[in-house]
């Protein structure tokens, strides 16, 4: 396959940054996406000019590096795919793909197509933890927990943290992340102790973070490359009215 | 933004029983219209009732508005650069329209309010005589006044249909199921509600109501 591929290239956080062209020829349909950047890259390499720098780490969906707008799509055309999963068959020959970096205030281009995602530890920060001794492993069997808790749980666990829910969203919201970790931890009762103070540290870290708000739309949940649903957003809500009609968001109270 | 919306749905919906009283006649109409300035007497003096329920209304839309520009100003500063590959669009066309689709209804009802209310673009305009005023505004040969009743229904209609089901999510509506139950309760409200309110000029167009 013979591509044309128009990237954002950007020297630094203070650089302007603009579209550039590149063809890219005999790629095989079976290679990855990145597979696909990293022979652009070689070439770039070859010829002396600066490769296009791209997160990535797993290359297998589990880290939630790789952060690619591709053709106004997070992650890519193909749902429940991260772009390093996602494979040229996706595409056909003779194709013009535009890729981006995420945009959002809250991630700032370090260069090219990486953005900062520091955000998202900030929000974490703020009470996706739980208190518990640490030491040797405490019995598995001493803590029922119900089925379908830990079903939506173990759904909720399944957040790798990407950011692709910000890039899609219209309104630039960091709520379906927010939603996955609070609830991962709320539907568990190893996550009572914190869960009110949790909830609201948690969306104040968001907010603070220059994140936009909710309106419930639901581009997040088609781009998530884990199938995190949109009821999930739900749950934070009715923690969070709980956690403020009882004055829970203040330690100690 | 969920609770101001759901003051204003109510409102719609008795807006809409009582629009529906035109099917009732002339006098009773009119009477009707009549009873709203007189609810609460004697306890209140005349008008009074009315005049609390448009203040609250009132402070129900100006708070609404201020809570949508407040979510639409931090939207414009969350992404500070725009994409240049427009974002493809996978999810619902109510919940895309929500912010011109609310300055449409307020234009809308700013007019609403000028023609059957005070009755300055009405070409009847009788204060006394409110069924002569509907039936004069919705006249086959002002169609127009019917088309942009319509367009702006339709509006409503759409801003129902997100807005009831993401007053829902907003509440606290969290389970899969309980989400499918949700969308559909605000889509079937949605189109009862604009029903409701369209048969009214399509009675006077049509003849039905004259
Ligand atoms: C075909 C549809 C409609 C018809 C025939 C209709 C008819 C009327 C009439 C006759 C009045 C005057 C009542 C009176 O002074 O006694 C009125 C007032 C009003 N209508 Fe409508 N209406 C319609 C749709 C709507 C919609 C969709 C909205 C809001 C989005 C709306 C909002 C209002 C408001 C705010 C008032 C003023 C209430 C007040 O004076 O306190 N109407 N309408
Ligand atoms: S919720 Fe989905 S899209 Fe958002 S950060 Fe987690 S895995 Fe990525
Ligand atoms: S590189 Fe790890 S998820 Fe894509």
């Amino acid at each position: 396959m013979n591509l044309t591929l128009r990237i954002w290239r950007q020297r630094g956080p203070e650089d302007k940054g603009r579209m550039v062209t590149y063809q890219v020829d005999d790629v095989s349909p079976d290679m990855s996406f990145l597979e696909m950047l990293d022979v652009l890259n070689e070439r770039l390499i070859l010829q002396g000019e600066e490769p296009v720098a791209f997160d990535h780490d797993c290359r297998e969906g589990i880290c939630g590096m790789c952060s690619l707008m591709i053709n106004g799509e997070a992650h890519g055309p193909q749902r429940g795919t991260t772009a390093c999963q996602l494979h040229m068959r996706q595409f056909s020959d003779g194709d013009t793909i535009d890729i981006e970096p995420w945009r959002a205030r809250a991630f700032p281009v370090v260069k090219d197509l990486v953005v900062n995602r520091n955000a998202f530890d900030k929000i974490i920060a703020a009470g996706g933890y739980i208190t518990a001794p640490t030491g040797s492993a405490p019995e598995a069997h001493s803590v029922p927990v119900a089925k379908n808790n830990a079903d939506a749980a173990f759904e909720s666990a399944a957040c790798i943290g990407c950011g692709a829910c910000v890039a899609a969203c219209p309104n630039g919201s960091g709520m379906l992340f927010t939603a996955a970790k609070v609830t991962q931890l709320s539907l568990l009762p190893q996550g009572q102790p914190e869960r009110y103070t949790r909830v609201i540290g948690m969306v104040d870290a968001h907010d603070e973070a220059g994140f936009g708000g909710c309106t419930n739309i639901g581009e997040c949940a088609a781009a998530c490359p884990k199938g995190i649903p949109l009821n999930t957003i739900g749950r934070l809500n009715r923690d969070y009215l709980k956690a403020t009609s009882k004055r829970a968001g203040t330690p100690g109270s | 933004m969920a609770v101001t919306g759901i003051l204003l749905v109510l409102f719609l919906i008795l807006h809409m029983l009582g629009n529906l009283k035109v099917f009732t006649g002339e006098t009773s109409f009119d009477h009707y219209a009549h009873w709203l300035r007189e609810i609460g007497t004697p306890l209140l003096p005349s008008t009074w009732y009315l005049w609390i329920q448009r203040t609250v209304l009132a402070v129900a839309v100006l708070a609404h508005i201020g809570a949508a520009t407040v979510l639409s100003m931090r939207a414009h500063a969350a992404r500070p650069v725009p994409y240049a590959h427009r974002r493809k669009i996978h999810v619902n066309y109510a919940a895309r329209t929500m912010r011109w689709g609310g300055v449409i209804i307020l234009l809308f009802v700013i007019y609403h309010i000028l023609d059957l209310t005070t009755g300055h673009l009405n070409p009847q305009g009788d204060p006394a005589n409110p069924y002569g005023n509907v039936v004069a505004d919705f006249a086959p040969e002002r169609w127009y006044v019917t088309l942009f009743y319509v367009l702006a229904l339709v509006t409503l209609g759409f801003h129902l249909r997100h807005g009831a089901f993401s007053a829902f999510r907003s509440l606290g509506q969290q389970t899969p199921k309980g989400e499918r139950r949700a969308r559909s309760a605000a889509l079937v409200f949605a189109v009862v509600l604009v029903a409701g309110y369209l048969v009214v000029p399509f009675a006077v167009l049509t003849g039905l109501v004259a």
